[in-house]
């Protein structure tokens, strides 16, 4: 057998990686490794110069994989797969190095032992490329049906552009209705249409589509499989209270199931032991259903001081995040107050206004008709008493240095911002991991912005973070868009790292048969012998059968005992 | 490494690509610290570890080895806690025969944000696995 060749590239990050880790130490040390023909720096590995490079080098040199130590995996592993795909190498043939997230940044504090450390990973990478082969997938059939869970904006216009796709779509509903938080917003900004007309403009349309089946009242409750045919069962309660059990099988789920809107704790500024004190829900119902005169508990309105960031944008637990569409809220309802109610007076006490793009306009509008803005601090929050039937609110206004303020007000209104849904029972059926601010998490924020770490499952609208119409909106379509992209073919290729028995050392005991979850491993007479056998396009490739095997005859391709030794080997 | 296995145990940490990596990696990108010489080999789940790759760890000089494991989160099912729980208890049974001592294998459960649990898991280990090494 010939020797094998691979080329090694380090990348600098532009510094991210460079600045802690000595990258052309790295490459010096590893440029004499046995298969290693060639060793490069590079600025940025990901850069299309770098990629057009790589491409070169490898057909120049004849190589037969490529090694790349750069960032995580999860941004860049299909990049370079890629790369070597249009070299005419399998992309299996490729292995990557992560020396930034698992080096130069986790070891910013000690720049000799990032870059030992970033030595011995990119020598562990090399050790696997020793092993790394080309490899074929198997193609499987891919179900064109996507699953939509949540009949909120995101869900419908996701459920109506898959089905201008030509893509069979059954949106699934836990509510009798559908339309979630936007159906309850009867004023819009930039548009005269309310909340309520959108959806049902919507909902009209979905019903109007053969392809969409709509389920109100239903949950999944079970899914088993994975991308390409996950089964789920969906619970529908229907009437009386009974309720009935569907099977489906899609290629494909789309999450929008929403968001919470944060209610302030017992006390927090007042909240339910003050009674001029009331959230931003509530006061947009109230003004969207009064005329003439504000009225609260049978007094007329006319102070209204909004306390902004409320359960957000707290650096000791809570929520740390900005719930961006609070601010613009707000305002926006303020000014509604100001034209639909005499006498009103808004009293804004912010913590910097955060009212981006077209926003601003209502910002503008908002400044322009004299209502007042004051901005306090997390450390010196505004605080609340009460005087008689009125509530006295005292802030020290940061922005005239400190100087206090108080304001007599009539109503005091709670910011609050967007929290995940507090039953994520759906997200913990398809294990959709959850990033810091305890919304579901997308791949990469910029490269993969709508895709799960769950191979088939996509994320739209405000389960993913705070979103506004408009941004769920788009990422519904995007989402709508991933999930179709991935089964548009009608058949996809599964992944040909699974597991393998050397036959010769398996006498059939069962163990692995026992330990696998996806009845991948069956017995079999072969050659007057029983062995186990392994179904490819069922195996997932865990690895669970391997440790279980006595005689130690099964390894999963690409993490074989050989490959997982010789890293160690490399690490040590 | 010489100079710098005297302050920092050297520890194999196998971790899972979908929940523990993660966790590890959002742990850089916070640079949140900790010592640079444990080292992290993925796979796909924490129940296809063969304890002949930990007594091998062992073998070629590393102090500690710690599994990072899926727990409840496994995307490939909920009976990876128990199995990976077995692969642990059967090698700390074979580290008994050998004489190594059981305690520098650790496992823990690593959500895919369990970052500050990781370091801290790291720094702790770390401690013991220089504590012992004195003694």
């Amino acid at each position: 057998m010939k020797k094998k060749k691979i080329g090694v590239y380090i990348c600098h990050c532009g510094g991210n990686i460079s600045d802690y880790v000595d990258v052309e130490k790295v490459r010096a040390a590893i440029a004499d490794e046995g298969i290693v023909l060639l060793s490069k720096t590079t600025m940025f590995a990901c850069s299309d110069s770098n990629q057009r490079d790589m491409v070169e080098d490898i057909k120049a040199n004849d190589l037969d994989g490529v090694v790349v130590a750069s960032c995580s995996p999860k941004l860049h592993l299909q990049t370079f797969q890629n790369v070597s795909m249009r070299a005419d190498l399998n992309k299996y043939t490729y292995v990557h190095a992560n020396i930034r997230e698992q080096a130069s940044w986790a070891h910013s504090d000690d720049k000799m032992g990032a870059t030992e450390k970033a030595i011995h990973l990119v020598r562990a990478a090399i050790a696997k490329s020793r092993y790394a082969e080309a490899l074929e997938s198997t193609k499987v059939k891919a179900i064109k049906k996507v699953a939509v869970i949540g009949a909120g904006i995101a869900g419908l216009k996701a459920a109506l552009s898959l089905s201008e796709k030509d893509c069979d779509v059954i949106l699934i509903e836990r509510n009798s209705v559908v339309g979630g938080h936007v159906a309850e917003f009867t004023s819009l900004s930039t548009t005269t249409e309310t909340g309520y007309q959108i959806i049902t403009r919507l909902y009209s349309e979905v019903l109007k589509r053969g392809n969409i089946s709509l389920l109100t009242n239903s949950e999944v409750i079970e899914n088993k499989g994975s991308v390409g045919n996950f089964s789920l069962k969906i619970r529908k309660i229907t009437n009386n209270d009974n309720q009935e059990i569907i099977d489906v099988n899609v290629g494909s789920v789309l999450m929008a199931t929403g968001f919470d809107s944060y209610t302030p704790g017992e006390g927090e500024y007042g909240y339910k032991s003050l009674e001029n004190v009331i959230t931003l829900v509530d006061f947009k119902k109230m003004i969207d259903s009064q005329n003439g005169k504000l009225v609260y508990n049978g007094k007329q309105i006319r102070d209204i001081v909004y306390i902004y960031c409320v359960g957000s944008r707290q650096s000791d637990g809570g929520n740390t995040y900005c719930s961006r569409n609070c601010c613009t809220s707000t305002i926006h309802a303020s000014i509604i107050a100001r034209h639909k109610f005499s006498d009103i007076n808004n009293y804004h006490f912010n913590r910097g206004i955060r009212t981006y793009g077209k926003q601003e306009i209502l910002y503008a509008e908002s400044l322009g008709s004299g209502d007042i803005y004051l901005q306090f601090n997390e450390d010196s929050i505004p605080e609340i008493s009460v005087n008689g039937d009125k509530a006295i609110v005292k802030i020290n206004d940061i922005l005239s240095a400190n100087r206090e303020v108080e304001v007599e007000a009539d109503l005091v209104v709670l910011v609050g911002g967007m929290v995940p849904r507090a039953d994520n029972s759906v997200g913990s059926l398809f294990k959709l991991p959850k990033g810091r601010d305890r919304f579901y998490n997308e791949v990469h924020m910029k490269l993969r912005p709508v895709e799960t770490a769950i191979d088939g499952i996509t994320i739209a609208g405000a389960c993913q973070g705070p979103k506004n119409i408009t941004e769920s909106v788009n990422s519904a379509l995007a989402a709508a868009t991933k999930s179709y992209s991935i089964l548009s073919k009608g058949e996809l290729e599964t992944s040909p790292l699974i597991a393998v028995i050397e036959e010769d050392k398996c006498s059939w005991c069962g163990a692995c048969q026992e330990a696998c979850p996806f009845d991948a491993i069956h017995m079999e007479e072969k050659e007057g012998r029983t062995i186990a056998q392994i179904n490819n396009t069922v195996c997932k490739g865990c690895g669970m059968c391997a440790p279980v095997c006595k005689p130690d005859a099964i390894n999963l391709i690409a993490y074989s005992s050989s490959e997982i030794m010789s890293m160690i080997d490399a690490l040590a | 490494m010489g100079e710098l296995n005297k302050k920092s145990a050297k520890i194999l940490v196998f971790s899972t690509e979908k929940i523990s990596d993660p966790a590890i990696d959002m742990a850089g990108l916070l640079k949140l610290h900790y010592p640079p010489t444990v080292y992290t080999i993925s796979l796909p789940c924490s129940s296809g570890i063969k304890p002949s790759w930990i007594l091998h760890a062992f073998e070629r000089g590393f102090d500690g080895v710690f599994i990072a494991a899926d727990g409840s989160d496994c995307i490939y099912g909920e009976s990876c806690t128990e199995k990976t729980g077995h692969i642990v208890a059967n090698t700390h049974n074979q580290m008994k025969e050998k004489e190594i001592d059981p305690a520098r294998l650790r496992m823990a459960a690593m959500c895919s944000v369990c970052s500050e649990s990781f370091v801290k898991q790291m720094r702790s280990f770390n401690e013991y696995l220089l504590k012992t090494r004195e003694a």
